[in-house]
């Protein structure tokens, strides 16, 4: 835009005022994505005839089919009862945990330890911990409400604990002044001020893992999830995408319904 | 608050005894409380499950980590690949996905949307996306272009474009509106108005949330292999399915390690953009 006939046209500052830096990124930029590209292993002719199947798999799919209602009901309802117990079991595990994890009242071990617990409950994405559930405890729900049990204690043991570093500790002071022991101090000061939090956190974990419980069944884990891969794997392309949207419905009701009982606790 | 029998008159405020909850509240309470306890009942007595193997559960976990020591590292150079296969899909994916939302965002932000008509487009394709499961999806795409990287790689995009439309279309909809109507009275064109008035107030959102969402897929990528669609979780199927239990846990260690490195370089990256 700028000319020498026009010397004062205004231009945009760069976003990154060094050029040589900017212009570095950019360069380093383009030789990752290209080489990343070029170790994909792309068959063309494979994607030629991938989207002939995905006409094909369309069109088995169109109209969904809900013949086998009673399979779809069956598979949701043990969805909800994972859900429901390892809501349960987590949030109620989570509760030590994170008091264990809080910096202002575990010593320092214990601080350690709790916050290892919740690092190695977070890494691990819940279907590979669905899968070592699955090899040790068998096929079945019971793999999904010990794998949700941890992703509810990754979630909830951590988001609790800093809201228990953060309390305002002159309650706790005045508790203790008041000569009461260290069990009656949790109860007085420190559980009332996290109770707001730890019912939102219960049923936003409640939501969450009624909608990681779709996933975990793909491996095995019960739910709806193993309705939906076994009528994938039947090619019974009309049943499955019947599954997928009464998932994508239940999940929008279920983040609805969580999301205005937490906007009316908070 | 006040007690629920209690004299009247004058000696009222010295019989005054303190509770924690109004009558109405504590019955709201043991009402919240018996819901609870039902619906558990409900979901233990009725749900499909053989109880000696819950039971037998602590055991056979126990088993299986004691099988898992010590971690196998004779396959170092194939958890190498994979977790840099891992890497490519995710950043390639964001990047695409990135690519992808911006028009989207535009479309579905009710300031920037041309007409009604494209914002319930933007706000569909933004739903459905989000709604689908990454892994739902690479099921999906594994059955349409067979196991493999491509599968991984669209399932992601895929997935992160509602995430990253959603939250770049609210982005734009905060937006100040003066320097776009300062914009408009100097006679700028509807694209100029966009690069120069909506683009650099979303840009410190649009870095946050691309770096946010490939810290997410780097995650999602993991997994990605369990259904066939790449990453280092197809090695990890192989690995479970012959029962090589030390294998096993090299790769879960090769696991935590990227996903550590990936929180740490999304977080250094956060603070220099930001």
């Amino acid at each position: 835009m700028s000319t020498a006939a026009a010397p004062r046209t205004w231009r945009k500052p760069p976003f990154i005022a060094n050029p040589l830096l900017r212009w570095g990124l950019v360069v380093l930029g383009i030789v990752y994505l290209w080489w990343a590209f070029s170790t994909l292993p792309l068959d063309w002719q494979r994607i030629e005839d991938g989207l002939q199947r995905a006409v094909q798999i369309f069109g088995g799919a169109f109209p969904p089919s809900f013949e086998r209602y009673n399979l779809l009901i069956t598979g949701f309802l043990e969805s909800i009862q994972i859900a429901i117990l390892a809501t349960l079991l987590g949030v109620g595990l989570s509760v030590p945990i994170a008091f264990m994890a809080a910096r202002n009242l575990a010593p320092v071990p214990v601080y350690g330890l709790g916050r290892a617990i919740i690092i190695v409950s977070r890494s691990f994405h819940p279907i590979i911990v669905a899968i070592l559930f699955v090899k040790a405890v068998g096929f079945g729900p019971v793999a999904g409400v010990l794998t949700l049990t941890l992703y509810s204690i990754g979630f909830v043991a951590k988001m609790l604990a800093e809201r228990i570093e953060e309390i305002d500790w002159g309650q706790v002071e005045a508790v203790r002044a008041s000569g009461s022991s260290g069990a009656s101090t949790l109860l007085y000061a420190v559980i009332p001020q996290i109770m707001p939090r730890q019912i939102g956190l219960s049923i936003y974990q409640l939501d969450s893992n009624l909608r990681a419980s779709a996933v975990v069944g793909i491996v095995g884990a019960g739910g709806i999830g193993s309705t939906l891969t076994n009528a994938f794997g039947r090619y019974d392309y009309d049943f499955a995408l019947a599954i997928t949207l009464c998932i994508i419905a239940v999940i929008l009701v279920s983040e609805a319904v969580s999301g205005r009982i937490r906007r009316n606790l908070w | 608050m006040v007690g629920a029998t209690q004299p009247t008159g004058p000696e009222a405020v010295a019989h005054r005894e303190w509770r924690r909850h109004t009558p109405q509240q504590r019955w709201g309470r043991f009402a919240g409380l018996a819901g609870a306890v039902i619906v558990t009942v409900w979901a233990l007595s009725t749900i499909d499950v053989v109880w000696p193997w819950v039971w037998d559960a602590p055991r056979q976990i126990g088993d299986l980590f004691a099988r898992m020591v010590p971690p196998d590292t004779t396959r170092w150079r194939d958890i190498l690949a994979a977790l840099i296969e891992t890497l490519n899909i995710a950043t390639i994916a964001t990047a695409f996905a990135v690519v992808l939302s911006l028009p989207i965002a535009l479309i579905s932000a009710q300031n920037t949307t041309p007409n009604r008509a494209t914002l319930w487009l933007g706000r569909f394709i933004l739903v459905s996306s989000r709604s689908v499961n990454t892994i739902i999806w690479a099921l999906l795409f594994v059955a349409v272009f067979g196991p493999g990287v491509l599968a991984g790689i669209l399932a992601i995009a895929f997935r992160s474009l509602g995430f990253l439309g959603k939250l770049m279309g609210e982005a734009i909809e905060e937006i100040d509106r003066a320097p776009i109507e300062a914009l408009v009275a100097s006679g700028a064109t509807r694209g100029k108005v966009l690069l120069y008035g909506v683009v650099p107030q979303v840009m410190p959102t649009f870095f946050a949330v691309a770096i946010l969402r490939w810290d997410i897929n780097l995650r999602e990528s993991t997994v990605l292999g369990l259904v066939g669609a790449g990453g280092i979780g197809i090695i990890l199927q192989g690995a479970i399915d012959t029962f090589a239990w030390p294998t096993v846990a090299s790769i879960l260690l090769a696991i935590i390690a990227l996903v550590v490195a990936g929180e740490i370089v999304a977080a250094s990256l956060r603070r220099r953009v930001i």
